[in-house]
């Protein structure tokens, strides 16, 4: 994976450049003990697609983005994450893949003893080695970006729910990935501090982000992602251009979920 | 030069004995003091409060061989001679009971406020409420910390060596200055004070498992 | 015949009680930082290195917890020298100062390691941190803050315990007060006076401590909130 300089404008694809796999999942298999959490699971993601994973709790749906950047392991199956073989752990070369998988958590995490610019420069200068004057300059463009630059000196505690998740979006994508998984960003936020996340997220969509999103946010996955994976216990019910999967659903089990939060 | 034989080790295990009874007299001497300051420290008379507290200060500031050095040399200037053990008993008890105290204090802070409220508003005055529901929990919250600053008070009592009672430490020196084997009479003396030791630190973790898992 | 008090010897020996102020200052200085140092590395090998090795800190531990430290001392000095180690008065006092402010910075410190939550970790794997910077980086400094009242608190209690290296002739305090004392026969007034200058050195330390505390924490210094 090329350690390209962060442009302004985040990877775009070029109109005619060939559709690109950027994740694949093959009949994954993971057992929790005597459970099992994700059965035969399977599909892919192009390169500049918003991928949604929607479904009830316990579905398996955080389960499947935590093993696609390898924080779990599988059972049987196969995850291939631009190019790198997530599935074998051994073999898995963590540091190359985690500068290619950028992913933000439901509780933020970010660094309570950092500021926020540090936050956003410790991976840039520690891992990618970048010097300190460059790594500063990505941090103030990434918050830039989620639209809180005048915080580059807060610490999180000072930050609201809202804000300290769009920095953890910001200390993300600067280290410029090229997917970014999103583990229901906004489940612990107040509903008003949700707006602004989101927006952020479409945002990077627009700039042609290849993202892959679990989420409880039904209208938001179903008027900006490309593609909707529904899952149900373990299996994928539903996959398919959100549009189309939305209008008809295959499955009673989709039926009832959608009438029951829509 | 002697052999270090078992007879030594013989001599260092009754030495210990002393050592044992030392620290069950520290610790009674020292409880008493203890409760009694940490009621002071939490009695609504300022008065009290600032006296039990400053005495908390003053012995927490100060080496325990200063205050042995006090009550033995000290006090024998001023005409009053005591026998090591009294005087290393006395240091001890005012040591124990500063430590005692605030640890204690902190258990009895620790029980939460509702308890106070409640039982209040049941309509107990305050002797009754502390006798009947705050010092029972306090207690039970007391006992991993008390049991496990029964260690410190055990290994304090070598400091009664170096005023000339005769303890572990001090019967460990003698049998040195007889047997010239430092290293290897030092390192018994070691192992006995942890055989001595080491079970209380267990039961301490132990209960305040215990403790936390009921709660 | 009733006592006279007399701190006459004042006059004349108070810069022998500042000068031996300022050897157990220096003694336990010294000590403080590099049981500090011993304290914590033994914390991060004992929750993040193999089983085995925690194992052996733990009994380091534990065997220095449950034994006093006048007997360590004894080892260190006389038992090393028994064996063809000597060691000056000063050196074996350091020594097992260090051995044993080092086991119980060791608990401390590890307590502080293990109140970080997991989720700071993960975090910190995530943007591609090796297990080295995430330790560094993200988990000691704030282990390190959280439990630095601890910190403090057992620091000032080894400055009154380096006392009892007085036993070994070591050049401090207590030494110092132990001479004025024969030498003026004034048992009580000397022992009083040193219990004083011991209290100021404790104050001394606590407020060092603090603003080594304030200069350390720049994220509390500037908010003023626990962590």
């Amino acid at each position: 994976m090329s350690r390209a300089k962060l442009r302004k404008d985040i990877v775009p694809v070029a109109p005619d450049a060939a559709a690109e796999t950027v994740v694949r999942v093959s009949n994954v298999i993971k057992d929790f003990g005597t459970v099992r959490v994700l059965d035969s699971v399977s599909f892919d993601v192009m390169r500049g697609q918003m991928v949604a994973i929607i479904g009830r709790s316990g579905s398996g749906k955080s389960t499947l983005l935590r093993c696609m950047n390898g924080l779990e392991t599988i059972q049987s199956g196969e995850i291939d994450v631009c190019g790198h073989r997530v599935s074998l752990p051994g073999k898995l070369d963590k540091g190359q893949l985690r500068q290619a998988v950028g992913i933000v958590f439901q509780s933020y995490n970010l660094f309570p003893h950092l500021t926020v610019e540090r936050n956003i420069t410790l991976a840039l200068t520690l891992v990618q080695k970048r010097p300190k004057a460059e790594a500063r300059r990505i941090a103030a463009d990434v918050l830039n970006l989620v639209g809180l630059s005048e915080k580059i000196d807060a610490y999180p505690e000072q930050l609201s729910g809202g804000q300290q998740q769009r920095v953890a979006i910001a200390r993300s994508l600067a280290l410029s990935p090229q997917v970014m998984l999103f583990d229901e960003v906004t489940s612990a936020l107040d509903p008003e501090l949700t707006a602004e996340v989101l927006k952020v997220m479409e945002d990077l969509q627009q700039r042609g982000m290849t993202m892959v999103l679990v989420t409880h946010e039904m209208g938001f996955a179903r008027r900006v992602a490309d593609i909707t994976i529904f899952m149900h216990k373990g299996k994928v019910w539903e996959i398919g251009p959100t549009a189309a999967v939305f209008a008809n659903p295959a499955t009673t089990e989709f039926a009832q979920f959608i009438a029951s939060v829509l | 030069m002697v052999q270090f034989t078992s007879v030594h080790v013989f001599y260092l295990l009754d030495a210990a004995t002393w050592t044992i009874l030392l620290s069950l007299l520290a610790f009674a001497g020292g409880a008493v003091l203890g409760i009694t300051l940490a009621l002071a420290r939490v009695s609504r008379l300022r008065v009290l409060q600032l006296l039990a507290a400053a005495y908390i200060q003053l012995v927490q500031g100060t080496p325990l061989l200063i205050l042995l050095f006090l009550s033995y040399f000290g006090l024998s200037i001023l005409g009053y001679r005591l026998h090591p053990v009294v005087a290393a008993g006395m240091s001890l008890t005012l040591y124990a009971g500063a430590f005692l105290g605030e640890i204690w204090r902190g258990c009895i802070q620790a029980v939460p406020r509702t308890q106070w409220e409640t039982s209040d508003c049941l309509g107990l005055n305050r002797f009754q409420q502390y006798v009947y529901v705050i010092l029972p929990q306090a207690t039970r919250i007391a006992i991993p910390p008390t049991v496990g600053f029964m260690v410190q008070i055990v290994k304090s009592t070598s400091l009664a060596s170096i005023i000339g009672f005769v303890e572990l430490s001090r019967a460990g020196q003698i049998v040195n200055n007889s047997t010239f084997e430092p290293f290897f009479v030092f390192t018994c003396v070691a192992a006995i004070y942890f055989a001595m030791c080491y079970p209380l630190s267990l039961s301490s973790r132990y209960l305040e498992r215990r403790l936390n898992v009921a709660r | 015949m009733v006592y006279q008090f007399d701190f006459s010897f004042l006059a004349q020996t108070w810069p022998a009680f500042l000068g031996g102020a300022w050897l157990t200052m220096k003694l336990t200085v010294v000590s403080i930082a590099l049981g500090f140092m011993v304290g914590t590395l033994c914390a991060v090998l004992r929750v993040y290195a193999h089983p085995f090795v925690g194992w052996l800190v733990g009994a380091y531990v534990e065997i220095i917890r449950n034994t006093p430290l006048l007997v360590q001392i004894f080892i260190v000095y006389f038992g090393m020298a028994s064996l063809g180690l000597k060691l000056g008065a000063e050196t074996s006092a350091v020594m097992a100062l260090v051995i044993n402010v080092g086991a119980y910075t060791t608990e401390i410190v590890r307590a502080g390691i293990e109140s970080i939550p997991r989720t700071q970790v993960e975090a910190g794997d995530c943007l591609g941190l090796s297990r080295l910077q995430v330790v560094g980086h993200v988990v000691l400094l704030p282990a390190v803050e959280r439990v630095y009242p601890a910190l403090t608190s057992q620091f000032v209690l080894l400055m009154l315990a380096s006392s009892i290296t007085s036993q070994i002739s070591a050049e401090e305090l207590t030494a110092v007060a132990n001479v004025i004392q024969s030498d003026t026969y004034r048992s009580f007034e000397v022992y009083v006076v040193v219990a004083v200058v011991y209290l100021f050195l404790s104050f001394l330390y606590r407020l060092g401590f603090w603003g080594l505390g304030l200069a350390l924490f720049a994220r509390r210094r500037r908010l003023g909130t626990a962590l």
